[in-house]
C-alpha cells in the first residue's frame, strides 16, 4: 500500500500501467517553433492557468508573456475543449544592471500567479529574480472618434472652421487585448525569489528568495513586510536556504516553505510578527540505508503545493513526490517515485549539474491525481485514488492530435520492448520542468525546452 | 465668417474635449477637471445624450483620471438638468463602481450616495435601486463590495416592497464567499442599523452582527467592533437600547478578548447612559455579562468596572432601572462570593430596600432566593438589630424575602424567623400599599399552609400564632372561606403531625374566628379526632376542648 509505507520503491518492470500501455491522455496541441535551434530567450520558464482555466500564461527567459485563451466556441464540445490560442503577448521584464555589485539582472520569468479574476479585466504577478510586476490584461472592443480640431488621421483643422462642439462617439473595433503594468513591485530582495503566492483574502500576496520571504498588500508598492528571515548572522553559518514557498488555498493566515535541507516548514501569522518560528515542521526522517554523498542535495524541496482541499501538501525533491497530511508532521502519507531508476545516476547528474534541475508538480482540480516532469520529456501522472502511475511523454513527433498517447517505460535492463527505453538512452537536456493543471476540467499544460504542450484527458 | 464670436468661445471648449483622449495622461486628467465647463458648453441636453453615453465608455483609463471623472459626477446634477435628470448619472457611476482600483470605486460610491439624495422616491425605485441591485448581485467582487455602500441610502424612501428586498441583499453580502465583500458589507452594517426599523434591526442585524463577528477572517471582528461601538454610542437611544439588549449575545460572539478590551467600556456607558430605558436594559444584563466574562479577570472587572457603575444606579430615579438592578445585585452575589458580597453589594442591597418602590410586580422574585438566604444569613450574622428592622420595614424587601421563606428557612434561625419574619407578614397586612386579600392568597397562603406542616414544631408553633394574627387581620369571612377549610383538610393527613397541627390552629384560631365558624365548623372536626388511633392525638383532642370551650355557646 502506498500510504503505509514511507519509502516505496517502485518496481518499474512491473507496474501496472494505464492498461494496455494506453492512456486517456492525447495531445492537443503543441506551441512554439518546432526547429532544433532553440534561442535562449524562447526557453518556457513558467506556466500557469488561470482560476478559471480559460486562460494560460507561460512566460520565457526573454522576459516575456505570451497568455493563451481557451477558444470560446470549442471550449464546450468534448473533443477539442482543448484548444488554447494566442490571446496576448508582452514583455514583462527588461534585462536590468545592478551596478552596485555589477552584476546582471535576468529578465527571466521565474513564476507567474493569477489573481482571482476582480471584474471583467483579467490580473496577474509576474517575476523575475528581483522583481514583481502586477499586470492587467483587458479587452478592448470600442473606440472614440471625433474631434473637433483635427481630423481622425491627425491633420489638423482650421479653428475657424469650428461652428459646434462635437463630442467625440465610441464606435466597435477588433478586439484588441492591451496589457499594462498596473504595479511593480521593487527593491525587496537581496537574493534571488524563487516564488509568489498569492493570499485567499485577495488583498495580500507573499514573494521568497533564498532567505526571507515578505508579504505585500497588492495595492502598495513602496513597503512591504517581511514575515520570514533565515539569515544567519554570520553567514559562513549558512546551511539551509528556502525554496519554495505557498499560501494555504483557505486560510489566509498560513502559509508554508520548503528549504533545501528537505524540510517544509508551515507558519501562522497570528502567532507573531516575525514567522521565523514555525509552528509545523514536515520532515522525513532519512533512511539511513540510502544515505549518499548527494542525499542533501536530492532532498532538496524543488516544489511545495497545497491541494485544493487544503488539506493536503505535495512536495517534489530531486526523485520523488510526497504527499503530506497537515496533521501529521512526522513523515508523508504518500511518496511516489518519479524516476528513482536514477538514483544509480546521481554522479554523472551531479557533474552535467542537472542533479540542481528543480521540478514541479501540480493537483488536479479535484486531487485525485497529481502530476510533475522528468526528462526525455517525460512528465509522470500518479493516481491516488486507483494507486496507478504512467509515464507519458510530451512529444509532437510520436503522437498526432486526437490520438491517446502510450505509456512508457524505463528499464535497467537489456531488453526492449516497444515503449520501452533504457536508462542510459535517456536525453537530459530534455526536461519538463514546468506544469499545470486546469483547475476544473482534464487539461494539463506543460513546457518541454521551448515548446508548450497542451494535453486533454478523452471524456468517458 | 458666420459665428466668429461663437467660434472663440467655442474654441478653449473644443480644445478641452478633444483632450479627453490626449495620449498625455496630464492633460486627460485637466480635461476632466474641467468636465462642467463642457458641460456648460454643450447645455443639458447634449450632456445627457452625448457626453454622458462617452463618459461611461472612457474607462480605460489611468486611475487618477478615473478618479478625478467620479468626483466630477458627483456634482453634476445640475447640468445635466436637475432632480429630474439626476439619474443619468447613474451609468457612468455604475461603470466606475465595478473598477479594480478601490479608490476610484469608493469615489463613485460616494458621488452615487451624493446624487442619491435628488433622486425622488419614484427615481430610487425605477433607476437607483436596480442599479444597486445589479452591483449587489455581479459576478466580480468589486462590484458586489459597491454595492455595500449604497444600501443606507435608498433605503428609507423607498417602497416596503423594495426595502425587503434591500435587506435580502445586505444579508446576502454578509455572508458572501469573497471575505472583502463581508468586510465591505460589515463596515456598514451600522450605517444600515440606523436607517433600519427597530424590529428589522433586531431580526436581521444583530444575527448579522454576530455571525461577522466571529467570522473566520480574524479583522472582520476589528472591523465590526467600532460599529458595536458606534452603536453603543449612537445618538438614537433606540440603537443602543438594542445594544444594551442584546448585549450577552453580542459578548458570546466576539469572544473574551475583545470582551475585556472593547466590551466593558460600551458596557459601563450603556450602564450611565441619559437614556433610562437604555440604563434598563443594560442593568438587566449585568448579571449574565459578569457570568461571561473570562474566569481569570473576572473579580478585577468586575469589581473595578461593572460594581462602580451598579453603585451609581441604585441611586438612579428611574423605577424600571432600579428594579431591573435588585434582581442583578444578589445575582452577582454568586460570582462575587461571601467577602465581597457583604462588603460590596449588601450596601447596595440596603440602599434599595431603603427606597420606596410603589410597584410590587416590579421585583422579580424567583431569582432573590438563591442569594437572598445568603445574604438573610449574613444580615443575621452581621447586622444590627436596627438594619434588620429597617430592612424589613419596606414592604417590596419583605414581601421578597417572605415569598422566598423556604430558602430563608433553612439558613436562619427559627428565633430570627419567629421574631423578625413572621410578624413581618402582619406588617404586610397592614401595609396600605398591598392590594389586599387576593395578594395574600395568591402568593403567601400556600407559603403559610407549608409552614404549619414544617417539620420543626417552634415553626409550626409559630406559623400557627401567625395564622391567627392574619385572621385578625382579614376578618372571620376571609378565613372562613380560606384558611379554616384548609386547616381543617389537614385533620385527615395520615401524618399524625398533620393533625396535630390542625388541633394546635383550631386552638388559635377559635378566638379569633369567633363563635358561629368554631361552633359550626371545627368542633366536629375536633370531635372526630378524638377517636383517632394515635394517643397523642387524642390527648390534644382534649385540650383542645378544653381550650375551645370558653367559645362556644353551650358551655356558657
Amino acid at each position: 500500500m502506498w500510504s503505509s509505507c514511507w519509502t516505496y520503491s517502485l518496481n518499474l518492470s512491473s507496474v501496472p500501467g494505464d492498461g494496455d500501455g494506453q492512456s486517456r491522455w492525447c495531445l492537443s496541441q503543441v506551441k512554439g517553433a518546432v526547429d532544433d535551434d532553440v534561442a535562449e530567450a524562447d526557453i518556457i520558464s513558467a506556466v500557469e492557468f488561470n482560476h478559471s482555466g480559460e486562460l494560460l500564461a507561460t512566460g520565457d527567459r526573454g522576459g516575456r508573456i505570451v497568455i493563451f485563451q481557451q477558444e470560446q466556441e470549442s471550449k464546450n464540445l468534448p473533443q477539442c475543449r482543448a484548444e488554447y490560442n494566442v490571446y496576448s503577448t508582452f514583455q514583462s521584464h527588461e534585462p536590468e544592471f545592478d551596478y552596485l555589485k555589477s552584476l546582471e539582472i535576468e529578465e527571466k520569468i521565474n513564476k507567474i500567479r493569477w489573481l482571482p479574476q476582480k471584474n471583467a479585466a483579467h490580473f496577474l504577478l509576474s517575476t523575475n529574480d528581483k522583481t514583481i510586476k502586477l499586470w492587467k490584461i483587458s479587452e478592448r472592443d470600442k473606440r472614440p472618434e471625433g474631434y473637433n480640431l483635427k481630423e481622425e488621421d491627425g491633420r489638423y483643422r482650421h479653428p475657424s472652421s469650428l461652428t459646434t462642439l462635437r463630442v467625440p462617439v465610441f464606435q466597435p473595433m477588433d478586439l484588441m487585448v492591451e496589457a499594462s503594468p498596473r504595479r511593480v513591485y521593487a527593491n525587496a530582495h537581496t537574493y534571488h525569489i524563487n516564488s509568489i503566492s498569492v493570499n485567499s483574502d485577495n488583498e495580500t500576496y507573499l514573494s521568497a528568495d533564498d532567505l526571507r520571504i515578505n508579504l505585500w498588500h497588492l495595492d502598495f508598492t513602496d513597503r512591504s513586510f517581511n514575515i520570514v528571515d533565515i539569515k544567519p548572522a554570520n553567514m559562513e553559518e549558512l546551511t539551509e536556504v528556502i525554496t519554495a514557498s505557498e499560501f494555504h488555498p483557505l486560510q489566509c493566515n498560513t502559509f508554508v516553505y520548503g528549504s533545501s535541507k528537505g524540510s517544509v516548514r508551515l507558519c501562522d501569522m497570528r502567532a507573531s510578527a516575525l514567522c521565523d518560528q514555525h509552528s509545523k515542521l514536515f520532515e522525513e526522517p532519512e533512511d539511513p540505508s540510502t544515505r549518499s554523498f548527494f542525499s542533501e542535495i536530492i532532498s532538496s524541496i524543488s516544489d511545495v503545493k497545497f491541494s485544493h482541499s487544503g488539506r493536503y501538501m505535495m512536495t517534489r525533491d530531486y526523485l520523488t513526490l510526497k504527499i503530506w497530511d497537515l496533521h501529521m508532521e512526522s513523515r508523508p502519507v504518500e511518496t511516489y517515485q518519479v524516476h528513482g531508476y536514477l538514483r544509480s545516476k546521481l554522479c554523472s547528474l551531479y557533474e552535467n549539474d542537472c542533479i540542481f534541475d528543480k521540478f514541479e508538480c501540480c493537483w488536479r482540480g479535484d486531487d485525485s491525481e497529481v502530476m510533475t516532469g522528468s526528462y526525455n520529456n517525460f512528465f509522470r501522472m500518479f493516481n491516488r485514488d486507483a494507486q496507478r502511475d504512467s509515464t507519458l511523454e510530451a512529444s509532437w513527433e510520436n503522437g498526432s492530435p486526437g490520438c491517446p498517447l502510450k505509456t512508457w517505460r524505463v528499464c535497467t535492463g537489456s531488453r526492449r520492448k516497444r515503449n520501452e527505453i533504457g536508462v542510459d538512452c535517456l536525453d537530459f537536456s530534455r526536461k519538463i520542468l514546468y506544469t499545470s493543471w486546469h483547475p476544473q476540467d482534464n487539461i494539463v499544460a506543460l513546457a518541454t525546452v521551448n515548446n508548450l504542450y497542451i494535453f486533454q484527458e478523452k471524456p468517458n | 465668417m458666420a459665428g466668429a464670436e461663437g467660434d472663440d468661445s467655442l474654441y478653449p471648449i473644443a480644445v478641452l474635449i478633444d483632450e479627453l483622449r490626449n495620449e498625455d495622461v496630464q492633460l486627460r486628467l485637466n480635461s476632466i477637471k474641467k468636465l462642467s465647463t463642457i458641460a456648460l458648453a454643450l447645455g443639458v441636453e447634449r450632456t445627457r445624450t452625448e457626453l454622458l453615453p462617452f463618459l461611461t465608455d472612457t474607462i480605460y483609463d489611468e486611475d487618477e483620471v478615473l478618479l478625478a471623472l467620479a468626483e466630477q459626477l458627483g456634482t453634476f446634477t445640475v447640468l445635466v438638468g436637475g432632480p429630474e435628470f439626476v439619474h443619468c448619472l447613474l451609468p457612468p457611476l455604475e461603470s466606475l463602481a465595478t473598477v479594480e482600483e478601490t479608490v476610484v470605486r469608493d469615489k463613485a460610491v460616494e458621488s452615487l450616495r451624493k446624487i442619491s439624495q435628488e433622486h425622488s422616491p419614484v427615481d430610487l425605485e425605477v433607476h437607483f435601486v436596480p442599479l444597486v441591485k445589479r452591483l449587489a448581485s455581479g459576478d466580480w467582487f468589486t462590484s458586489r463590495t459597491s454595492a455595500c455602500g449604497l444600501f443606507s441610502v435608498c433605503y428609507p424612501r423607498v417602497s416596503s416592497t423594495v426595502k425587503a428586498e434591500i435587506r435580502q441583499h445586505f444579508r446576502t453580502l454578509c455572508s458572501d464567499d469573497t471575505p472583502m465583500v463581508r468586510r465591505a458589507a460589515a463596515s456598514k452594517l451600522g450605517e444600515f442599523a440606523k436607517v433600519l426599523e427597530l424590529d428589522y434591526v433586531k431580526s436581521d442585524i444583530i444575527p448579522l452582527f454576530t455571525a461577522l463577528a466571529s467570522d473566520e477572517q480574524e479583522d472582520l471582528e476589528a472591523l465590526v467592533m467600532p460599529t458595536l461601538r458606534q452603536a453603543a454610542e449612537d445618538k438614537s437611544w433606540r440603537v443602543r437600547y438594542m445594544v444594551a439588549d442584546k448585549f450577552s449575545e453580542l459578548q458570546k460572539a466576539v469572544g473574551p478578548e475583545i470582551t475585556k478590551n472593547d466590551l466593558v467600556p460600551a458596557f459601563q456607558n450603556l450602564l450611565k447612559d441619559c437614556e433610562a430605558e437604555v440604563r434598563a436594559a443594560a442593568a438587566n444584563k449585568v448579571k449574565v455579562f459578569c457570568e461571561n466574562l473570562p474566569e481569570d479577570s473576572r473579580e478585577t472587572i468586575i469589581m473595578t468596572h461593572i460594581l462602580p457603575c451598579v453603585k451609581e444606579l441604585v441611586s438612579d430615579t428611574n423605577q424600571h432601572v432600579k428594579s431591573a438592578l435588585a434582581s442583578v445585585i444578589m445575582g452577582l452575589s454568586t460570582i462575587l462570593g461571601k467577602d465581597n458580597t457583604v462588603e460590596h453589594l449588601l450596601p447596595l442591597f440596603l440602599v434599595q430596600l431603603k427606597d420606596e418602590v410603589t410597584h410590587l410586580e416590579l421585583s422579580p422574585v424567583s431569582h432573590l432566593s438563591v442569594s437572598l438566604s445568603l445574604v438573610v444569613k449574613d444580615l443575621s450574622d452581621c447586622t444590627t438589630a436596627e438594619t434588620q428592622l429597617f430592612i424589613f420595614q419596606c414592604p417590596e424587601v419583605r414581601l421578597n424575602i417572605i415569598s422566598n421563606l423556604d430558602c430563608v428557612n433553612e439558613v436562619i434561625g427559627i428565633r430570627q424567623l419567629s421574631q423578625s419574619l413572621l410578624p413581618a407578614i402582619v406588617e404586610l397586612a397592614e401595609d396600605a400599599k398591598w392590594r389586599g386579600v387576593e395578594f395574600f392568597d395568591e402568593k403567601l397562603n400556600s407559603l403559610c399552609m407549608a409552614w404549619l406542616i414544617d417539620h420543626v414544631f417552634a415553626i409550626r408553633e409559630a406559623a400557627t400564632c401567625n395564622l391567627m394574627k392574619l385572621v385578625e387581620k382579614f376578618g372571620a369571612e376571609w378565613a372562613q372561606n380560606t384558611i379554616v377549610p384548609k386547616v381543617l383538610g389537614m385533620a385527615n393527613d395520615s401524618n399524625y403531625l398533620h393533625r396535630m397541627t390542625t388541633l394546635f390552629c383550631i386552638n388559635a384560631l377559635s378566638e379569633v374566628c369567633g363563635q358561629e365558624i368554631t361552633t359550626k365548623h371545627m368542633l366536629p372536626v375536633v370531635l372526630k379526632m378524638s377517636t383517632d388511633q394515635v394517643a397523642n392525638v387524642r390527648f390534644n383532642v382534649a385540650r383542645s376542648l378544653q381550650k375551645i370551650g370558653p367559645f362556644l355557646p353551650w358551655l356558657d
